[in-house]
């Protein structure tokens, strides 16, 4: 579902990515881990064909970037942040704007359908603007499933949220993610993280520096295991 | 939707003219809410040609000499301000990245966004033209000073969404975009207010013919160049 091969990518003469290697299958949910300044963004970025590689091979639901981009973005959903959403329409008007670009058919139906899985029927026809910063992080879930994604990215979609939202927001992600979407998540967050990925990659320097399941960590085992991948005792 | 019997191939592609129309109707009905972005050109504009009709104590022939320029001045700033709050509007909250994850080609939302700001500095300017008429005593129910001021703005439009896309990446945004875009304008603004100067002062059409047809020349050769070059400013 999702391959990269010797990926890099320079800002001018800054090295952001050093011929990093991975790959997801259909239905994983992967965590990206990693200190700030990583890169981790940048990937996504590449993932999400907005930024282009600067070498190395990059396939996302079946399409190589960026050459197949359109096709690309047709199955990707794309959660940040920031909520990607217009403060000044109201979350129905935002749903349908996004509906329209991606041509989602029976749109009435599919965003009654979203709004009902995050939770925001009653305040459907609220401005975006007047929403709580969980609010706006569940209908950007809502904006980035709405065409039915095969891939879905999360940029560290908690930032800015109370436990509560948190919370939430992690119920929804496991919902959506159950669907037998790819999910990557990026996060440097790994109390966060341990319960939701099926798999834990930590990006370090450039690579992937170390990968490990879920089920062969362990519990409790993560943090022990982040550590020795940025301190370099993984392979 | 089901999701097993939807593979990627099955999946609706977006039509070109379905993008656009989709961003100029979310730029219309978050204006028409928030009123923003036209109140602060209008304002602008209004106190543009206030401040001229005191400054400049004209006769009735200077000053239909002078009322093409003072109204391409007005514009010019009027339009520069809308264009700012446009991009900054789809910065601001990451809209741009939702913009750029749209599956068609990206000059689509070039497009969206400068039919939009077009309409923005039309609505502007159908209200400043009767005032100034009534500021300066000028009669500017002209269908030549129309015609060009609608090529104008074409152009201006055209060149200004493109600046505006790359200036929103920078941290001077609003300082960056006057500086881009004022050098690459100029061709246009020469010639728009020639030929509004023109009609103006009742020149014959085949006097105005060739500023018009630089107008006609200089929106045809923006747009293609922006049409070609948009995919390459907004992406990394």
């Amino acid at each position: 579902m999702i391959i990269v091969k010797k990926l890099v990518k320079r800002f001018g003469l800054k090295t952001v990515l050093r011929g990093l290697d991975f790959e997801a299958q259909e239905g994983e949910f992967v965590a990206l881990l990693g200190p700030n300044g990583t890169g981790k963004t940048t990937f996504l970025r590449i993932l999400a064909s907005l930024s282009r590689p600067t070498m190395g091979e990059v396939s996302v639901a079946g399409y190589p970037l960026p050459v197949q981009a359109a096709s690309v973005r047709r199955n990707l959903g794309v959660v940040s942040h920031l909520p990607l959403l217009y403060g000044d329409l109201t979350a129905e008007e935002n749903l349908r704007f996004f509906g329209k670009i991606y041509n989602v058919q029976e749109l009435g139906k599919r965003i009654d359908e979203v709004l009902e899985l995050v939770g925001l029927i009653p305040r459907r026809r609220d401005l975006v603007r007047t929403f709580s910063r969980g609010m706006q992080q569940r209908l950007a879930i809502g904006r980035a499933i709405l065409h039915d994604p095969d891939v879905l990215l999360f940029d560290e979609p908690h930032t800015g949220l109370d436990q509560d939202a948190c919370d939430m927001l992690d119920r929804l992600l496991r919902q959506v993610a159950g669907q037998g979407r790819t999910v990557v998540l990026a996060s440097h967050d790994l109390a966060r993280v341990e319960d939701l990925a099926s798999r834990f990659d930590v990006l370090s320097r450039g690579v992937i520096s170390a990968s490990a399941s879920r089920n062969g960590l362990g519990k409790n085992n993560l943090l022990e295991f982040y550590r020795q991948a940025l301190a370099g005792f993984h392979g | 939707m089901d999701k097993e019997n939807q593979t990627a191939e099955h999946k609706p592609t977006s039509s070109f003219v379905g993008v656009v129309g989709a961003i100029v109707w979310k730029d219309l009905a978050a204006e028409l809410r928030s009123r923003e972005l036209l109140s602060a050109m209008l304002v602008f504009a209004l106190l543009v040609i206030l401040i001229f009709n005191f400054a400049l104590e004209l006769d009735l022939s200077t000053r239909r000499v002078a009322t093409s320029g003072i109204l391409w001045a007005t514009f010019t700033f009027a339009g520069t301000l809308g264009l700012n709050r446009s991009m900054a509007v789809e910065k601001d909250r990451g809209c741009l990245d939702g913009l750029l994850l749209a599956p068609v080609d990206r000059s689509a939302i070039y497009f969206g966004k400068m039919i939009s700001n077009l309409a923005f500095m039309l609505m502007v300017e159908v209200i400043v033209l009767p005032i100034y008429s009534v500021l300066y005593n000028t009669n500017l129910f002209n269908p030549g000073l129309i015609i060009v001021i609608l090529l104008g703005s074409i152009g201006y439009v055209a060149v200004g969404t493109l600046l505006s896309s790359m200036a929103v990446q920078t941290r001077t945004r609003d300082v960056l975009l006057p500086i881009l875009l004022f050098p690459v304008v100029i061709p246009i603004l020469i010639a728009a207010v020639k030929a509004s100067s023109g009609f103006l002062q009742g020149l014959s059409l085949t006097d105005v013919m060739p500023y018009i047809n630089l107008l006609i020349v200089y929106d045809v050769i923006f747009t293609a160049v922006a049409y070609m070059v948009f995919d390459y400013v907004v992406e990394e």
